[in-house]
């Protein structure tokens, strides 16, 4: 009686539209979830956790093979899907067995993008994404191991406090004159500097990498040492490149969907074929790729509702960054670019790390705050990006607004949330 | 030295003294124990009769008010270069000598003068006195009392034919009606006001209050006659015509004891025709009136008193004679809980009537006769007698203004702030050939004013003698601190220069003891009962027994004679013919009214927590907590009118000055009415002197100048934006258009206004705090601008918070972070917040300043328990059961919380 429904891809967007789609409506498709990582789904936002030893494999895992069982799901993983047959709604598998779908949800995730430059394939050269890779650092980040990051955004950040922690000494060299320039503006990323590196991590700024360079070894040529672009020769037992991810749009692309970064969807996150959807960080709505958890969530939320029957659109996201590094407290959210139009309201205490800046929107219909950051204090974050995204007038609490909700006289933060 | 007391504490065995509180006449005894680190711990003395252990605010604050980082240590003189510098005592003896021997020589006596202060001690007064009247030649001694009480004086002087009061404070404890003329005793008497609602809470005492603003004190009245300001002698011409025609005077009386009564009659009746006319220049509505009458003439057991309402008046001598007329028309004068009481602002006003020193008296309550100036001359075997009254305060300022005046000795007082004209006053004294100043202070208005030197006098607890309080009642001060640096007595300074001058005998005193004694011999030379002021029983008093001496009313006309007196039961006065005078007062004006250009009518006074120019009780972060900015308070209508908010700064302008203060709203405020406080100076404020706009008009017969009635305009100052600063350290040049100045636990604080934007702020804000540590909160755009700086441990040691707009700005919950030595992390991240660490524990503004008890602290107790009253507020957080100067406000805090009894208040407002 119920519709086929395949997922492939078993990482956090799927797990959350599963959990949504019983909500909505168990029993109308029989689904199964192929995943290509050996393993249940997992949180990928607490690997860093898992890296730097904050938790434990187990703790990082979303649910529990009984959750999965009781709502009826199959579970395929360690089996990558191969291709999609759009003519016949069928998936292919490693395995040579093949699905039939009546609804297929995509939900590959990203690549970690990989530098066009000589050495990348050299042993010791490791990215930051899945669980093995968090396997294979900690195997490789020894004490006096001597690790370079490649990419100072949220990612690499993370990945160097891990192997910072677990003994490597540890330099991150970052493209832009600032570290996550695309989440904090100048001065919170300098903040961000000096507690990156009061935990022992160099930091280089403005600084391109020209190849990774080898040498032979006992277990054959492997990684030596990082050349940046001005001629220094950088040495390393280890280099992580964490330059950020691309959607993962190979399946589809391959069978002729729609693609432009990632796979393109609609408002109900259908793709260009009727009966295939994509949802996460593959997914391309309005232009725009996110590569974090909150739109993937979003995604799964809609598309629940949508193959439940309900209506329902997906509008795009306001995101919020938060940088899980234990101890420095970064959060950014909305547009935090300034410019005409907008004004600031900046708190900052460099005394104890603490800086504040909130963007403001003034017009004919109010006061309206369209972007955060916040470093050294980030408990008001998910309080402000409600007031981003519910558009709230708050020009009556502007004064109070830069100190959280517990500042804030007559103010209903139940409204805001 | 003096004896100390035995301990009344006996857990501990530190000393205690008994003193006398230096603030108003109440003159209530004072317990100091000093703990030998600079702190000194006070009480109340249970034992003195003014006031039987209890304390007011201030009183209660004045271990706050100790310390030495304001004071004058040293005598400085101002050299060639226009600087001021440390000299010898000796030089500075010698130069004054000089001065005033040298301004005599060529422009005769007259061209030298002294003011002095009720806050003198009757010893330095008798010095100043006797230097002056007996040996310089000139009566040109007057004192800022003229500011306070000389309408009083000569009101006195005209019915009684002395300075007398006749009654005592337990008259308020055995009355059956109290009638308060003039006077916000809640607030400036408040121990007297307790008394009085002891009374009330005993036996049923009425009490009526007229005022032209209803006060603290007209809130616990159970009439409350709201008089037009200059009026009160139409309201008590009224009440001398209803007396008579309801057959309620004393004939007896009248005919055995006064003359005059007749005319006096006959021009009360002209002056208030019907009951109609009265309340048509009164303002008082006709019921109310006849209520006043009524239980006027129903109750003889009736005290009037009066204080400043009546007595800074261009009129005050007639309304002081009419209040007098009605007691001596009904007898009810000099018997249990009944007569006329003048409460006198000072703490030794009195002491300072008694030796003389007002320009229009000679000694001990004698004048300018040949008779008595030939008794003083003999007393003293002085060689310069002073033939004829000096000039009075006013008089005096403007003498020295036109020349005529050289030299002067200023004396415990601040002129430059207090005197009506103050600008005009400051600018006279710096005129002046040779200006020497007597302060506890090294800097207020009056020594900016470039005096030529200036001596560091002894203050409160150093000082040693004797003060008088309203009910003739005189206490020792007492020293319990060392005299610190190079302080010393004023009468001691007087001596010296006396004795410079080749007076040795007759300045040869060793001690305050010693001018005791010859003060007291000479009230009682030739005198037997001639005068009312006579301590002839206290001249012989041994060094011991001084400093033993306890409390005790005069006149003391033999040894052991020390049992309370009321005066004039039985007639007796100090007229020739022994006979009071009825005197018919002028007819009831303003000395300037009000016009178009300037509307408002300006009252002045006291505030409840504050003492003359601040310069003690300015000290005290408790007392700086109940009103911390010069305010004018102003009708709610007047204020709309004006679009003036609650808070928002006004210039008042008048035709000699202008200030910008801070509004009250305030339905106690009658239409065209504003009320401004005193306090305020240079020192401590921007331009809130209130006395440069007050004019200097007087009383025809006082001389004291009409402080309560200047007519002002009122228009809104539009500031961008207010703010506060907070700093350990004084801040000096202020950029800043308006600023006051207040203690603050820790530091000083200053409530500030700026045209100047958030970035320029940001510049004065890294030079106020310094270039250390600070956080910064910035909303350029909306107007806010916040920093905090921090020391080294981490607490906090500044603070600057501007806001847009003209309200004022709170920082009550910044204030406790200052005082705190150490921050949490938490609270450093919230500090800019301008809010406690505990939202629930934010203050608001101190009502009790005893116990230091919040509005919110009182709100919280409300809302626990709806019901609670005065009493049980008191059982909860104690506020209010120390001074209870509060008690009218905890009562208003109340009835806010009641909608029930809305609709009471509003009636009565």
């Amino acid at each position: 009686m119920s519709a086929p429904l395949i997922v492939i891809g078993n990482g956090m967007a799927a797990a959350k539209f599963c959990e949504e789609l019983a909500n909505q409506g168990l029993g109308r498709y029989s689904v199964a979830v192929i995943g290509a990582e050996p393993h249940l789904a997992y949180n990928r936002v607490l690997l860093s956790s898992l890296l730097a030893g904050e938790v434990t494999a187990g703790d990082i895992e979303l649910r529990n093979r009984d959750w999965w069982q009781a709502r009826g799901v199959t579970l395929i993983y360690g089996r990558p899907a191969l291709s999609i047959d759009t003519e016949r709604n069928r998936v292919n598998l490693a395995d040579g067995s093949s699905l039939g779908f009546s609804k297929l949800v995509l939900a590959t995730g990203s690549h970690p993008i990989r530098l066009p430059i000589p050495g990348m394939e050299l042993p010791g050269v490791m990215t930051f994404r899945e669980r093995a890779d968090v396997d294979a650092l900690l195997a490789a980040a020894k004490p006096g191991t001597r690790a370079i990051v490649i990419g100072g955004g949220l990612l690499g950040l993370e990945a160097a406090t891990g192997v910072a922690a677990a003994g490597a000494r540890t330099t991150v060299i970052h493209l832009m004159d600032r570290l996550m320039e695309r989440q904090l503006d100048p001065r919170a990323g300098a903040l961000l500097k000096q507690a990156v590196e009061a935990r022992g991590i160099e930091v280089l700024l403005g600084a391109s990498t020209a190849a990774i360079e080898g040498q032979e070894s006992a277990e054959g040529r492997r990684v030596a040492g990082l050349r940046l672009s001005d001629g220094r020769l950088l040495p390393a037992d280890l280099v992580i490149v964490a330059c950020g991810v691309r959607p993962n749009a190979d399946l589809a692309r391959a069978a002729g969907l729609d693609c432009n970064r990632g796979v393109m969807v609609d408002d109900g996150l259908a793709t260009s074929h009727a009966d295939i959807h994509a949802i996460g960080e593959c997914a391309e709505h309005r232009g725009q790729v996110y590569g974090l958890v909150e739109p993937a969530y979003d995604h799964a939320r809609v598309l629940a509702r949508c193959l439940a029957g309900r209506a329902a659109a997906y509008e795009g996201s306001i995101t919020a960054t938060n940088l899980k590094v234990s101890g420095v407290h970064v959060f950014s959210a909305g547009d935090f670019t300034g410019g005409a139009g907008t004004q600031d309201i900046v708190l900052s205490d460099p005394g104890i790390g603490l800086y504040r800046r909130l963007i403001l929107r003034q017009d004919g219909q109010g006061t309206r705050l369209i972007g955060a950051v916040l470093f050294g204090d980030t408990a008001d974050g998910l309080f402000y990006l409600d007031l981003i995204r519910s558009g709230r007038d708050i020009g009556a609490q502007r004064a109070d607004l830069a100190f959280g909700p517990t500042f804030m006289t007559d103010f209903d933060t139940a409204e805001a949330a | 030295m003096n004896a100390p007391v035995p301990p009344i504490a006996p857990e501990t065995d530190a000393p205690v003294m008994r003193t006398t509180c230096p603030y108003c006449g109440v003159g209530c005894g004072v317990l100091a124990r000093p703990d030998g680190a600079g702190g000194t711990s006070v009480a109340g003395d249970p034992d003195h009769p003014a006031n039987f252990g209890r304390l007011c605010s201030k009183g209660s604050a004045l271990g706050e008010t100790l310390g030495l980082a304001t004071r004058l240590l040293h005598p400085m003189a101002r050299g060639g270069d226009g600087r001021m510098a440390r000299v010898e005592w000796d030089t500075a003896i010698g130069q004054i000598a000089q001065a005033f021997g040298q301004t005599i020589e060529r422009h005769g006596p007259d061209a030298v003068a002294f003011y002095l202060s009720g806050q003198l001690l009757t010893e330095d007064y008798y010095a100043a006195n006797k230097l002056a009247k007996g040996f310089l030649g000139t009566a040109n001694v007057d004192t800022n009392s003229r500011l306070c009480m000389a309408s009083s004086v000569a009101g006195h002087r005209r019915a009684f034919g002395s300075d007398t009061v006749p009654g005592v404070y337990a008259d308020l404890d055995e009355a059956d009606l109290v009638v308060l003329v003039g006077s916000n005793a809640a607030w400036c008497h408040p121990i007297l006001f307790r008394r009085l609602e002891a009374a009330r809470a005993g036996r049923g005492t009425k009490l009526v209050v007229i005022d032209p603003r209803r006060t603290a004190t007209g809130d616990e009245a159970d009439l409350f006659l709201p008089v037009n300001p200059g009026k009160d002698t139409v309201l008590f011409a009224g009440l001398l015509a209803w007396l008579a025609d309801h057959e309620a005077l004393d004939h007896a009386y009248i005919d055995a004891h006064t003359s005059g009564f007749a005319q006096a009659l006959a021009s009360a009746r002209a002056m208030a025709p019907d009951i109609e006319q009265i309340a048509r220049e009164t303002g008082i509505p006709t019921a109310d009136l006849v209520e006043f009458y009524t239980l006027f003439t129903t109750h003889e057991r009736a005290v009037t008193c009066y204080s400043q309402g009546v007595n800074q008046s261009a009129q005050g001598t007639d309304k002081v004679n009419a209040i007098l007329n009605v007691h001596l028309a009904t007898g009810r004068i000099g018997r249990p809980g009944m007569g006329p009481f003048s409460l006198t602002g000072q703490p030794n006003a009195m002491g300072g009537r008694e030796v003389g020193g007002l320009a229009n008296q000679l000694a001990a309550h004698m004048t300018f006769t040949p008779a008595d100036i030939d008794r003083v001359r003999r007393f003293w075997r002085a060689p310069r007698m002073a033939a004829r009254e000096g000039l009075k305060a006013v008089e005096m300022f403007e003498a020295v203004a036109a020349g005529r005046i050289k030299a002067l000795w200023i004396m415990g007082t601040n002129p430059a702030v207090s005197l009506p004209q103050a600008a005009s006053a400051a600018r006279a004294l710096g005129s002046l050939d040779f200006l020497v100043v007597s302060e506890n202070v090294a800097t207020n208005d009056t020594v900016s004013c470039r005096p030529h030197l200036v001596l560091p006098a002894l203050a409160w607890g150093e000082k040693d003698g004797t003060v008088t309080n309203s009910e003739r009642r005189i206490s020792r001060q007492r020293a319990f601190l060392p005299a610190p640096g190079e302080a010393r007595a004023d009468w001691w300074a007087m001596a010296q220069v006396g004795r410079r001058l080749g007076f040795d005998e007759a300045f040869a005193w060793r001690s305050a003891a010693d001018v005791f004694r010859e003060h007291a011999a000479l009230s009682g030379f030739e005198n037997d009962g001639s005068r009312d002021f006579d301590l002839g029983g206290l001249a012989s008093l041994d060094d011991a027994a001084f400093d033993l001496l306890a409390p005790v009313q005069w006149p003391v006309r033999s040894e052991g004679d020390t049992a309370d007196k009321r005066f004039f039961a039985n007639g007796r006065f100090f007229t020739p013919d022994r006979r009071a005078r009825f005197v018919a007062p002028m007819a009831a004006r303003l000395a300037t009214e009000v016009g178009t250009d300037v509307p408002f009518i300006l009252n002045t006074g006291r505030i409840r927590d504050q003492w003359h120019t601040m310069t003690r009780t300015g000290l005290s972060p408790r007392l700086g907590a109940h009103l911390p900015v010069p305010f004018v308070e102003i009708h709610p209508s007047d204020a709309a009118q004006l679009g003036a908010e609650d808070g928002a700064l006004v210039a008042l302008q008048s035709a000699h000055g202008s200030a910008v203060l801070e509004a009250r709203l305030s339905a106690g405020q009658k239409r065209g009415a504003l009320f401004a406080p005193i306090h305020w100076s240079n020192a401590t404020s921007s331009n809130a002197r209130i006395n440069d706009l007050v004019a200097a008009v007087t009383d025809p017969v006082s001389g004291q100048p009409e402080s309560k009635a200047m007519p002002v305009r009122a228009a809104v100052l539009p500031v961008r934006f207010r703010g506060f600063i907070l700093s350990r350290a004084a801040v000096a040049d202020l950029p800043a258009l308006w600023w006051a100045k207040v203690a603050v636990e820790g530091g000083e604080g200053y409530l500030i206004a700026t045209d100047q934007e958030p970035d320029e702020w940001r510049h004065h804000a890294a030079a106020i705090l310094g270039t250390r540590d600070y956080a910064e909160y910035v909303d350029a755009p909306g107007g806010m601008y916040r920093a905090a700086a921090f020391d080294d441990a981490g607490a906090l040691v500044g603070a600057v918070f501007l806001s847009p707009g003209g309200a004022r700005a709170s920082w009550d919950g910044l204030k406790a972070r200052l005082a705190a030595r150490t921050l949490s992390s938490t609270g450093r991240r919230h500090l800019l917040s301008g809010r406690g660490d505990d939202r629930a524990a934010a203050s608001g503004p101190l009502v009790c300043a005893c116990f230091a008890v919040s509005t919110s602290q009182i709100d919280a107790a409300l809302a626990a328990e709806p019901g609670a009253d005065v009493q049980r507020l008191g059982q909860m957080l104690r506020a209010g059961t120390n001074c209870g100067s509060c008690v009218p406000e905890l009562r208003k805090l109340i009835q806010r919380r009641a909608p029930a009894d809305l609709a009471t208040v509003g009636v009565l407002a």
